[in-house]
């Protein structure tokens, strides 16, 4: 068993960069997240494992600097909340566009503009259909407690990867900032640039290996016969991943006439509000996907039958929602329920936009 | 007299000049006359001489040298417009034993990745910056750089760049000269066999400098854009003579003790 901690989630998904064995972290500091990059100064991981830490002077810059830095196949990340991770957009497309791996963490505050501090789920349509220019798709992991902050980490880089390509760890205010009891995993080994070297020398930039081509990383081809053959290939490897790497989890879903499909903070709280559903004799379950993208289409659409109604609930305006009904084809009634500008629904809040929105409605 | 034979002369013993093996055989996307194609073979030249082709990682900017991957035969990324100096501190962190550089235009160095330029000689990163200064936008089809020098035509300035309304041309060298993070700062060009010279020196004390770890070297070179200033190569020669050097002036910086 790993060592368990008490601690909140920003800090605990520093700890969890530095046992990952990552190489290099580059960060701009922006509430609620800059707990991170603090962590990571104070805990001068250069000295635990080698881990480079720097501040970068904007979100720009860091998105650039672990666009280098992960070009080399090392592993990289960086961490930022919204718009920060607006300015990263550009990057991410590159990134996207060359198939580099990285990971990238947004700790999602509400917006538009520079919003509030206060937690959020309004970056939904910017995390998963793109963000940046360009067709492309980040592999977006929602983790709903401080202990998946920590466990998202390596998977995260697993994907990353598998696939060479961005990763992103859609948390939000209320994960990164609440503490919880979480078990760490154990240090694993950064890699050696020869381990790097053998196993990432068809693609990465390791110095001119003699013997082979030199390796070029760019997401740039003048020739549209070109340029359209790859955009079909990364085509091909999204619909791969849309096949073999959604993730998601059912609670209380077995005998439920209606479900909250939640992600995040969100789905912790709807926990609450099934507990109160049942106890008026409601059956409601929660349908929590795990992987905003790839989308638990399919896994939602196997419930409809059994289903009178389905209530999403985000912290944003209804973005979520949107990808719920294509699941849904339109052959339940779902509606979207949610807070914004850093409000939180409370779990009652949550039961009665069920009765009002669903089963009333 | 006998009779001179091509084999004869097509001999070890007769070389005077062979192109780099780094550069590439892809024949150059340049205009003929433009400096870039000097500028790649020096900065190959050097890496070849100093024998770090498989410990050398470039970064190339947008711009016209955009495709300077694919003549360039060493590992190297293609940066978004502007980003060439964060990307290379990104890849100098983590491989701190590789020799980094970037090679970037005005447009790429000095507008969009202003920021990034400042902020990376600043916090002297260990890495060789390239820059070219054509006063002008080459890739775009010749629009107004922030180095288009006062009353200069472009596309975007065609009565000349007015400064009152357009702004001062930076002098992005003398800026970074005077932070601290750099340790060798110089100003050359490539359109004389002299002064390819005296570039190639700069450009290879540029990685000397990286090799000592002293922070960043930062190379500017004035060069031409015939296509651009719209003139042919020899008139932009004279152009560049009469109208760029004695605004930009060559020289060096600034030079760090390298020991
Ligand atoms: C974000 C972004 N904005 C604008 C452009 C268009 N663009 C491409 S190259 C360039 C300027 C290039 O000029 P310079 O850096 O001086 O290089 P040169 O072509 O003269 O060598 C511009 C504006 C772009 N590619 N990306
Ligand atoms: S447009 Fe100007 S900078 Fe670009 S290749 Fe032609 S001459 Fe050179």
């Amino acid at each position: 068993m790993g060592e368990i901690k008490l601690m909140k989630g920003n800090e605990a998904i520093a700890e969890a960069f530095i046992r990952a064995g990552v190489d290099g972290y580059f960060g701009y500091p922006i509430t609620p997240q800059s707990e991170i990059i603090e962590y990571l100064m104070s805990e001068e991981p250069h000295k635990r494992t080698g881990m480079v830490v720097l501040q970068a002077e904007s979100e720009v810059a860091a998105i650039n600097m672990v666009y280098g830095a992960a070009c080399t196949g090392k592993k990289t990340v960086t961490t930022s909340s919204s718009p920060g991770v607006s300015l990263m957009q550009e990057g991410l497309s590159y990134i996207a566009g060359s198939e580099v791996p990285c990971v990238v963490v947004n700790v999602v505050r509400g917006g538009p503009g520079l919003g509030t501090i206060q937690p959020s789920q309004a970056d939904y349509f910017q995390s998963t259909k793109g963000g940046g220019h360009g067709d492309y798709h980040l592999i977006v992991l929602a983790p709903s407690s401080v202990q998946e902050m920590v466990d998202f980490v390596p998977w995260a880089f697993d994907l990353a990867y598998k696939y060479r390509n961005p990763v992103m760890i859609q948390s939000d205010g209320v994960i990164g900032q609440m503490m919880e009891k979480v078990e760490l995993f154990e240090q694993m080994p950064r890699l050696t640039n020869q381990e790097i070297k053998d196993k990432y020398d068809d693609w990465a930039l390791t110095g001119r290996t003699p013997g082979r081509e030199h390796n070029v990383i760019t997401s740039l081809d003048l020739v549209p016969e070109r340029q359209e053959k790859f955009n079909h290939k990364l085509e091909a490897k999204y619909k791969i991943i849309e096949q073999t790497e959604v993730k998601y989890e059912k609670i209380m879903c077995d005998d439920a006439d209606y479900i909250f499909v939640a992600y995040g903070s969100s789905s912790r709280i709807c926990q609450k509000s099934i507990a109160i559903a049942r106890e008026q004799g409601l059956k409601v379950g929660l349908f929590r996907p795990i992987t905003l993208y790839p989308f638990p289409y399919k896994e939602i659409m196997e419930m409809v039958p059994q289903l009178k109604g389905v209530l999403t609930v985000e912290m944003s305006l209804g973005q979520m929602v949107e990808d719920v009904r294509l699941a849904t084809e339109f052959k339940v009634p779902v509606e979207h329920y949610g807070r914004v500008g850093g409000m939180i629904p409370t779990p009652e809040e949550i039961v009665d936009a069920l009765k009002t929105k669903i089963i009333g409605g | 007299m006998a009779e001179l034979k091509l084999e004869d002369i097509i001999k070890e013993e007769n070389k005077v000049f062979s192109k780099t093996p780094l550069f590439t055989d892809k024949p150059l996307s340049y205009c003929p006359g433009c400096g870039h194609g000097v500028a790649h073979r020096l900065v190959l030249e050097v890496i070849e001489e100093m024998n770090i082709t498989d410990n050398v990682i470039g970064v190339a900017p947008v711009g016209c040298s955009v495709l300077s991957y694919e003549f360039m035969n060493i590992d190297m990324a293609e940066a978004a417009h502007g980003r060439a100096t964060a990307m290379a501190t990104g890849i100098k962190r983590v491989y701190p034993e590789k020799f980094v550089f970037t090679y970037q235009g005005d447009g790429d160095l000095a507008a969009i990745g202003t920021g990034e330029t400042i902020h990376t000689c600043n916090r002297g990163e260990n890495i060789v910056i390239i820059f070219i200064n054509n006063g002008i936008y080459g890739m775009t089809g010749g629009q107004m750089a922030p180095t288009t020098i006062p009353a200069m035509k472009t596309s975007t300035s065609p009565y000349g760049r007015d400064t009152q309304m357009m702004g001062n041309p930076l002098k992005m060298t003398e800026l970074v000269a005077q932070l601290d993070g750099t340790c060798f700062v110089a100003r050359h060009a490539v359109h004389t066999p002299v002064l390819v010279r005296k570039t190639k020196k700069a450009i290879r004390k540029a990685f000397e400098y990286q090799k000592a770890k002293k922070g960043t070297a930062f190379v500017e070179i004035v060069s031409n854009c015939n296509s651009g200033w719209k003139l042919t190569p020899l008139q932009s020669i004279k152009w560049l003579e009469d109208n760029m050097l004695p605004y930009y002036n060559l020289g060096t910086l600034k030079e760090d003790p390298l020991d």
